[in-house]
This record gives C-alpha cells, structure tokens and sequence, in this order.
C-alpha cells in the first residue's frame, strides 16, 4: 500500500511521459483475508465553503450519532480548511465526540488532491469502520478519490442509513429514476464508505455544553506540491437553497407557462415561503433548476409544502415526501400527488391560489401573526 | 494531442418499468443507448479535434453489443474505438471499473500515442454513482476536474486547462495541468448529430476489442465481481408513506380557500411556524 507521500507531483509534459499507474491502488486478495476488527468508530467529513458548513455535514452528524450509539461506538468529524477551528466546535456541539482539524491556507479552497491526502491519512491514522460524506459535488469528487486510494467500497448518494447486529453498514440508494431502492453492503473492507444526499437526515440542535477532542491534523501537501489552482468563485447571487426552507409553494406544468410563476410568487409571499418547481417548469424555462425539487433537484423537508399543477411523479415526490405538511391542488382527482397530500383541493388552480393567497392574507391580519422571519 | 472519452452503454433507464404484481423491473424492450453525458464529453473532444487537431479514442468496457455504442461515435466523428470485453469483467462495482478503465487507457496511450484528456461523463443513468471518473483520475495518477459545465480555455504550449466546475452554489474557475481527467455535464454543449461519412465509416468500422488476455499485468482479483467491495445485497420498491389524505370540497374558491386556511391554522405545521 502507498503511503502519504506519493510521488504524482513531478507531473511531466504528457509527450514526454506516458501515463503510469499507481498498480498499488487496488484491493487485492490479501485484503479479503485481513482483520478489520481495529477499525472503530464512525467519521463524518465536513464540507465547508469560507467557514460556513454545508447543510448537509450537520445532517449527517445527527444521522452518525444515532449510528453511532447502536454501534455503541464513538463519531468522529473531519473539518478541513483555512480558519476552521470554529466549525470543529460547532461539530461537537452537533452531536461529535471528537474533531480531527486540519486547517491550513492551502486548504481555503477544496482541491481534490490536498483534501483526500488529509482524509487518506486520518483514515489511515485512526481507522475508523464508516465513512460518510455528503453526496454534494465536492463530497462524490472527494469520496471517490479517497476510495480509490484505500482502497474499499463506496455506495453513492444514499438516503437510508442503518447499521446491522454484525457492525455492517446497510447503505440504501435509490436506484432506475428512483422507482426503487438498493441495499449495499461493503462486507470485506474497511472503512464502508458512503455518500449520502443533502436534505434527507436530521441534523441535531446545536448543544454548547457538549464537550470533546479537537486533535489538530497537519496539512499533507504545501501549496507549491499542488498542481491545480482555484482561479475564481462565481457565486450565483440570486441562488435559492430550498433545502432550508420551511414553506414552500411549488408549481408544475399545470401553471402553462412563466406568468403562472408570478402568480405563484404572489401566493408564497402571503406565506412568507419561497417558489419551487416541477422539472416540466423547470425545463420549460419558467423557473430557474435552483427552484426544482425532486431527484435530480433538491430534497426538501419544509414545515409546509403546496404542489400546485404538479402529478406527482416518483421522482418529484421523492424530493418533497418528508415535508411536515402537504397540500396538492390539482384538476385531476386520479393525480397521484394525492397520494402523498395531507390536504387536497381538485380544482382549477388559476381559481384556487388567488383565493387561497387571499385567504391567507386575511387570516394572516386577522390572527396578527407576521410571516415567518426567513 | 490524443483525447480519449470513456462511454458506457446503459438501458434508457427512463424506460425501466416496475411490474406492479412481482415488484421487478421490466427491462425487456428497454433499448440500450449510449449514455447521455458521455456523449457531452465526446462533444468536446470533437470539438477540440476541429479546432486544435486532435485525435479522439473512445473506450467503453461491456458486453460485446456495446460495440453499437462505439459505431455511434465513429460517425459522430471519433477516430478509434476500443471495446474491452470479457465475461470476467462482469459484476465490477466502481472500484473493479474504473481499474479496468484505468488498464485500457494506459494501453491506449502506449498503442496509439500519449493521452492529454480524458473525459468521463458525470454519472450514468444506471449506476448513477458518478465515481468511476474519480476512480480513474486516481489510478491514471491525473488531476480531475469533475461536473465541468464550460471549458474555458486548453494551453497547449504550458500544457493546462481551465473549465468552470457546476456547484450548487456557484461556479468555480480552475485550472489545471494535463494530463487531467474532466467529468461532464449537459450543460456543456450540444452533442452534434452523425456526418453522412461518419455513418459510412460506422458502417465498415470494427472496434478494437481487448479481453483480460491482452493486458500482460493484469491483476485478476481485482476485476469483476471479485474485484468489487460493494455488493448489491437487495433491491425494493419502497412502500409510499402513508398519509389520511383529507379532500377539501366547497362551494366556491373562497370557500374552500377559508377552509384550507383554517385548518392550516389548527394544524401541527403552523404551530411549528408560531403561527398559531
Ligand atoms: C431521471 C429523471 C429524473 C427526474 N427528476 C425530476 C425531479 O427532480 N423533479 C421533478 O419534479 N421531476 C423529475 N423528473 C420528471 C418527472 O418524471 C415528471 O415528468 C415531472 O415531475 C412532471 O412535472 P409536473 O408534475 O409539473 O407535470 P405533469 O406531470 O404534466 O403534471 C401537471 C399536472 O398539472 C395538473 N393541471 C394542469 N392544469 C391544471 C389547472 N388549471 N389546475 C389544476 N391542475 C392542473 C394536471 O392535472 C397534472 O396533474 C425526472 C424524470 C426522470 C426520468
Ligand atoms: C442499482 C445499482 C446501484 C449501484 N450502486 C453502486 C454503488 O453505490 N457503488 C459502486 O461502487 N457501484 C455501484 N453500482 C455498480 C456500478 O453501476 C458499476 O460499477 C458500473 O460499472 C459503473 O458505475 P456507474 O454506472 O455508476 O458509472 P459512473 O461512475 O456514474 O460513470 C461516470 C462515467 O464513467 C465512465 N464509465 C462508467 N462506466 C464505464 C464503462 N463500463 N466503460 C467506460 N466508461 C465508463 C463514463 O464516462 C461515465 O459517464 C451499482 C449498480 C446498480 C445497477
């Protein structure tokens, strides 16, 4: 097996040098014989943009606990960055028991290679049995890279987790456009490694008398050892996060076309929510993607959730399911949307949301209670 | 430069149906197509290919009925073809793949000259995993650049590449050396339709086909089903959450306008809200 040091950063021009595999990346028979039983514990790999943690980290905290405690086992966060210290904090108080922090100026912006030397070497260092990331762009560059160096199994994009009386990790994944789930298991490797979607686990409220260890990581690589440069962010300013919405009032191709959306705007501001989409609205240019729930969008756990116009598709309500309460208006009585509504309305939508916005309003004057602060 | 793009034939999975009475799929009369972000990624190297000069390989390792996938590129205009096939290969998780697809590049590029890119798709439409490119990157020892939505720019005298990588919450300019592995989105551009002569290409064109037995160093534990830590352990159709759907009924908009509002008003969700 290779050690941290790895030679890969004398990279030549590609006419003089053909490319070399590493052939000591991957697992081999000797592996299956190994005993995994020093392996212990769960490790949650934070992501984080300028010091603030993406949803998602925290989510998986809480889901790590609980698996955590059936393990009867310890849960461990790896923070990676520069100025981070206050993120390992923030993940005992979330629920870890202890914090491996490596924060370093190289690590400001994530790079495949400088992050997955830190976590290949935490892993390596402190062997823990399940690994999990977030199933976000940078979590899956990041996952696969590390396990491939390890080597062993990643199971991508899970949204059940669950631990069996044999410690293995039951990581289930929807499978074929969602229309099924997939249980897989990584029996004869350590760590089980598993990505896991945003908006799905719940994360634990924050607990500031929590106390634990923050073990400081070295960095792996200097910034002269590191080939690829992070020359800019875009941040898409008018970016909607719905994943951190508690209302939301989302539209499908039943709204015929942008002015729909308006309308729609006019209904979620009576709320005091935000505007989500169907991907036919989406596709059909009415709305932005950032607006889309569903599989290949977000996925959604308001208080509150209107489909307006929207069938019910497995692959939108896969999305919006575990919202608290649901309501579908809809013309067609066999849409399956109300299957998963709590409240259902069969009726023209271009009637019932200028109605309903004008209800709301009313009872919102009448009780005196502002919308929601956001 | 050589630019080889990675496909994989894959069942339109849109088409996968579920039969309601045994809860299996339905894949009969499902057609087999290439998947759709790779075709992104052979855009690209096509594009390079009109611009700077390049050649362009694709590769794909499956079952020997992927070779129509391959005939599909060559008439949109790739210059070579590997299929790597083998019964042994069957059962590979992402680990097990992406060595074998790692193998095959490293055989490309000692046959037919060095590699500068590679390009992957961002994810298939039935293993969905989005890690077989990562996968590769690692073992091939190259920079990867994944969910690229634009490249920005290929120096071919300082030998770099700057894309725009998709986030969720912007997008992020890097740059990078080549060789690099970049993974694609749709986003990207518009894969362009055959030429008349790539179809008359196609039409003649025989893949080059290597099984186990042409790769000398080949580690066989590591290849198919005993290469792959991760095993499907089983697959259902999740039950739908239950829920008493109440059907609100009135005799006009406004009417069942106050009663939605109403009850939204004494449920639990607005208590959580502090609204009531
Ligand atoms: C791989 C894959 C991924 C996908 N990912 C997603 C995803 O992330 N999110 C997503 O949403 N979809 C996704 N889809 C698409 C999904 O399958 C559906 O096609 C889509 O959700 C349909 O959108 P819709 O409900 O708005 O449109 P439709 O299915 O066309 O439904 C429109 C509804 O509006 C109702 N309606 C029309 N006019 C009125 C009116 N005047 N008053 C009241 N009701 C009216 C109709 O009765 C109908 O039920 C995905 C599909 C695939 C294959
Ligand atoms: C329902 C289901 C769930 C699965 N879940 C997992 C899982 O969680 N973890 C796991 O390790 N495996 C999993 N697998 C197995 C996985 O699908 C296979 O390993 C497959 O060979 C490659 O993975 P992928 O389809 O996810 O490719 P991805 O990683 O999504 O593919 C990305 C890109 O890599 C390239 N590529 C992929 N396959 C090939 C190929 N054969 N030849 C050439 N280029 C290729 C293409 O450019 C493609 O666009 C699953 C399979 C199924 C059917």
């Amino acid at each position: 097996m290779s050690d941290m040091k790895l030679e890969q950063d004398q990279k030549q021009t590609p006419s003089e040098n053909a490319p070399k595999m590493r052939r000591d990346l991957s697992p081999s028979e000797a592996v299956h014989e190994k005993d995994w039983s020093d392996h212990k514990g769960i490790l949650i790999v934070v992501e984080q943009r300028g010091g603030i943690a993406k949803k998602v980290s925290w989510q998986l905290l809480g889901e790590g606990r609980r698996l955590a405690d059936k393990l009867q086992t310890h849960l461990s966060a790896l923070v990676i960055g520069s100025n981070v210290s206050g993120l390992a904090k923030e993940a005992i108080y979330r629920g870890a028991d202890n914090v491996y922090l490596c924060d370093s100026v190289e690590l400001e912006n994530y790079r495949t290679r400088p992050y997955s030397k830190v976590c290949l070497a935490v892993i390596r260092e402190y062997k823990p049995e399940i690994v999990l990331l977030g199933a976000t762009y940078t979590g899956r560059d990041l996952a696969g890279a590390i396990a491939t160096h390890l080597p062993t199994g990643l199971t991508a994009d899970c949204t059940q987790l669950d631990v069996d009386e044999n410690r293995l990790l039951l990581a289930s994944r929807p499978a074929f456009s969602e229309k099924m789930l997939a249980t897989i298991l990584c029996k004869q490797y350590k760590p089980q490694m598993a990505t896991a979607r945003s908006g799905v686990f719940l994360a634990l409220p924050l607990d500031p008398t929590r106390q634990g260890d923050i073990i400081t990581i070295p960095s792996q690589m200097t910034e002269g050892e590191i080939v690829t440069q992070v020359l800019d962010f875009l941040e898409q300013t008018d970016h909607v996060s719905l994943e951190d919405q508690e209302i939301i009032v989302a539209g499908g191709r039943g709204l015929g076309g942008p002015e729909g959306f308006v309308m729609l705007q006019e209904f979620a501001d009576a709320l005091g929510g935000v505007v989500g989409a169907s991907r036919a609205a989406v596709d059909a240019g009415w709305i932005g993607h950032d607006h889309q729930v569903g599989q290949t969008g977000s996925t959604v756990r308001s208080k509150l959730y209107f489909a307006i116009g929207i069938s019910g598709a497995v692959q939108h309500v896969v999305g919006m399911q575990n919202a608290d309460m649901i309501v579908a208006v809809n013309r067609d009585p066999q849409a399956p949307i109300f299957k998963v509504a709590h409240l259902g309305i069969v009726g023209d939508l271009f009637t019932l949301v200028p109605a309903l916005t004008e209800a709301i309003r009313a009872q919102k004057r009448n009780s005196g209670s502002v919308p929601v602060a956001l | 430069m050589h630019i080889v793009v990675c496909i994989k034939q894959v069942p339109d999975s849109r088409e996968i149906r579920i039969d309601p009475n045994t809860n299996t799929l339905v894949r009969q009369g499902v057609p087999a197509i290439v998947n759709y972000y790779d075709l992104h990624g052979l855009e690209e190297a096509l594009r390079f290919k009109d611009t700077v000069g390049a050649r362009v390989t694709v590769i794909s390792m499956g079952p020997p009925s992927a070779e129509k996938s391959l005939r599909q590129c060559i008439a949109m205009g790739a210059d070579e073809a590997v299929l790597v096939s083998d019964r042994a290969f069957a059962g590979a998780d992402t680990l097990a793949t992406s060595y074998v697809v790692a193998l095959t590049i490293e055989k490309v590029a000692q046959e037919f000259g060095i590699v500068d890119l590679v390009f992957c798709g961002k994810q298939t439409l039935d293993g969905d995993t989005g890690q077989v490119g990562p996968g590769v990157a690692c073992r091939l020892d190259y920079d990867q650049l994944t969910y690229v939505e634009k490249v920005v720019a290929l120096d071919e005298k300082n030998h770099t590449i700057t894309v725009h990588r998709h986030l969720e919450d912007g997008v992020e300019v890097v740059q990078t050396k080549l060789p690099a592995l970049i993974t694609v989105l749709t986003e990207l551009n518009k894969p362009r339709r055959a030429s008349l002569p790539g179809v008359l290409k196609a039409a003649q064109y025989k893949p080059v086909v290597w099984s186990t037995n042409d790769f000398a160093n080949i580690d066989r534990s590591k290849i198919g089903l005993k290469g792959s830590p991760t095993i499907v352990s089983k697959t259902w159709v999740p039950e739908p959450r239950k829920v008493n759907t109440e059907m609100i009924d009135g005799p006009s908009p406004e009417a069942i306008a106050a009663d939605v509002t109403k009850r939204l008003w004494s449920s639990e969700a607005a208590s959580r809200l502090g609204w009531a």
